[in-house]
């Protein structure tokens, strides 16, 4: 008996389903490499925006051990250099067998087909559209994410834009996400990735204040796993494009539930911060370990099983 | 999980300035109502003054927990603002400190980066091993804790850029003496960067393994953000592998 973590994902051959979730390290190419090295399947960088964005100021993170909370504000050298440092992560990943994932976000409709121009030169693996960043609303208003109709539109705009395969970013705070990610698959996303962070605060009572600069963050890690499953969960049951899905991932069980719920590939983001790269080939083993167990061979016997209409 | 790796220093916790130690004209060691057992020499925490802002500092004492501070930017000038009573916020420790190895230990601090030495001197001290400590400034008016580790009879030696103190020329200098002198088990540095190359490749001629504590830009303090990454340059030149994050791999790297 044998259980193999091989995984083909939009046509790409992975040796494993976990990815770097966006927003976490994914700065540099050194750092893109050493994640790939300890592990991750595939690699996605930090949002890159039109212009370069310094970010909030401190502090911009706390973890504990509920999760993470952030509010780091997208900070990115801007979509034109962002090419170079995505173009020579491509070079090196490519020689550890490991697709790049390239990240970005736009103030405006428009300007996501101008940014995905852009950033498709690097010719990464498949480009993820956020849409969803929950910590520049005071800049930039309600996120695209928010409703069928604004994300469609985004779909749409950078699916006539480029032609490398497209994931859509997703919010959970949402009513019916299903709905959400319909939409933008009939508007021609190839892939779903949900879920971005959770809208949340910590306000610290001797201060009398919010703790983060920026006042609201976004909550991630353990904390969020329960509503990632069911977001997940929600959205394989309206689409059959593969999932992306993110958010709480610890530990091998919780990647396996996330495939249960249908995801085809696991984000790891918060986890990443807190043990450091080396957690990438913890959850691969761990992973591995339950599907002999169980006796699942693949993952392709473990995928949806949670869902209604498997049961 | 491992256990290190699941708190990562928590939301941040009120501490009170019990008692402010003037170190010199841009410095001062704050000693907090409070202390964080837990902590080892070469962890830092990171400190909040709401409405001013949040920076890492290294860790002086940690019972009570003691931060020495120079007023460099606006949030280091707000903490050396601070009198007896106020507030001031800290998560951690956070990092990977300074481990000790062997018996005899070289300690070396560059200005301000002095600041986590008296902590490991006294861990060496606990430990019953021999310390000695090499600092180096610009001027005498630079240097801190000079007094405070004579009082604590630790072997010393200065040097001063301009000789105001101590021997005229680089720290680095009295370190390659000292480690013919001293011969000792390990090295242990902090301070500006160039300073921790230059002992880095001293080090290597002599094949003694150094524990160097890196500064840097740092942001989110706990691996997520990636402001802290030492340039892929350095790591290499030192042995460590690329991406290497001062938060959450260092501040203290390694070498030999």
């Amino acid at each position: 008996m044998e259980a193999s973590l091989a995984v083909d994902f939009l046509g790409i051959q992975m040796k494993n389903p976990l990815v770097l979730a966006s927003g976490i390290l994914g700065t540099s190419a050194s750092i893109m490499e050493r994640c790939a090295r300890e592990g991750a399947g595939a690699v996605t960088s930090k949002s890159a925006s039109p212009e370069p964005r310094a970010g909030h100021a401190n502090p911009v993170t706390l973890a504990w051990n509920g999760g993470v909370i952030n509010a780091i504000g997208l900070t990115n050298p801007g979509c034109r250099e962002e090419v170079l440092l995505l173009r020579e992560t491509h070079e090196r990943l490519k020689a550890l067998g490991v697709p790049l994932f390239a990240s970005l976000f736009a103030p405006t409709i428009e300007a996501f087909g101008e940014v995905v121009r852009i950033i498709a030169e690097a010719e990464p693996d498949l480009i993820e559209i956020n849409i969803s960043c929950p910590n520049v609303g005071s800049e930039f208003g309600t996120p695209f994410s928010a409703t069928a109709k604004s994300a469609a539109e985004v779909t749409a705009v950078v699916r006539k834009a480029v032609s490398l395969p497209i994931s859509i970013k997703l919010a959970p705070n949402v009513p019916e996400i299903g709905r959400i990610a319909r939409a933008v698959v009939e508007a021609g996303a190839d892939a779903i990735t949900a879920i971005n962070t959770v809208p949340a605060m910590l306000i610290d009572a001797y201060a009398g204040k919010p703790v983060l600069k920026n006042a609201t963050g976004g909550l991630s890690g353990a904390a969020i796993k329960p509503v990632a499953l069911k977001a997940v969960w929600e959205i394989a049951q309206m689409v059959s494009v593969p999932i992306i899905g993110t958010g709480g991932i610890r530990c091998g069980l919780d990647a396996a539930e996330m495939i249960m719920a249908g995801a085809t590939l696991v984000g790891v983001g918060s986890a990443v911060a807190l043990e450091g790269p080396a957690v990438f080939s913890r959850i691969n083993t761990e992973l591995e370990a339950f599907m002999l167990q169980e006796a699942y061979p693949d993952l392709a016997s473990m995928r949806g099983k949670a869902l209604p209409q498997n049961e | 999980m491992n256990e290190k790796h699941r708190f990562q220093g928590g939301v941040m916790r009120p501490f009170r300035v019990a008692n402010i130690l003037h170190e010199n004209e841009s410095t001062h060691t704050l000693l907090l109502s409070g202390r964080l057992p837990k902590a080892k020499a070469g962890q830092f925490v990171m400190a909040w003054l709401p409405e001013v802002g949040e920076k890492p500092f290294s860790i002086h004492a940690k019972i009570p927990l003691a931060l020495t501070i120079c007023d460099v930017g606006p949030v280091s000038h707000a903490m050396v603002s601070l009198q007896v009573q106020d507030r001031v916020w800290i998560r951690g420790p956070l990092g990977n400190g300074f481990e000790l190895k062997g018996s005899k230990h070289l300690l070396v601090g560059g200005g301000y980066g002095a600041a986590p030495l008296s902590f490991l001197a006294q861990e060496v001290f606990r430990q019953g091993g021999q310390a000695l400590v090499c600092l180096g400034a610009k001027t005498k008016a630079d240097l801190i804790l000079v007094e405070r580790l004579k009082r604590q009879g630790r072997e010393l030696r200065v040097a001063t850029e301009d000789g105001s103190e101590g021997r005229q020329g680089l720290v680095t200098e009295l370190v390659g003496e000292a480690i013919d002198a001293f011969q000792p088990d390990c090295l242990y540095a902090c301070g500006p960067t160039g300073m921790l190359l230059a002992l880095a490749d001293l080090c290597k001629q002599r094949s003694l393994p150094a524990q160097l504590s890196f500064e840097a830009l740092m942001r989110c303090g706990v691996g997520l953000c990636g402001s802290c990454e030492l340039p892929e340059d350095l790591c290499l030149q030192l042995g460590l592998p690329g991406g290497w994050l001062v938060c959450h791999d260092g501040p203290v790297a390694m070498i030999g």
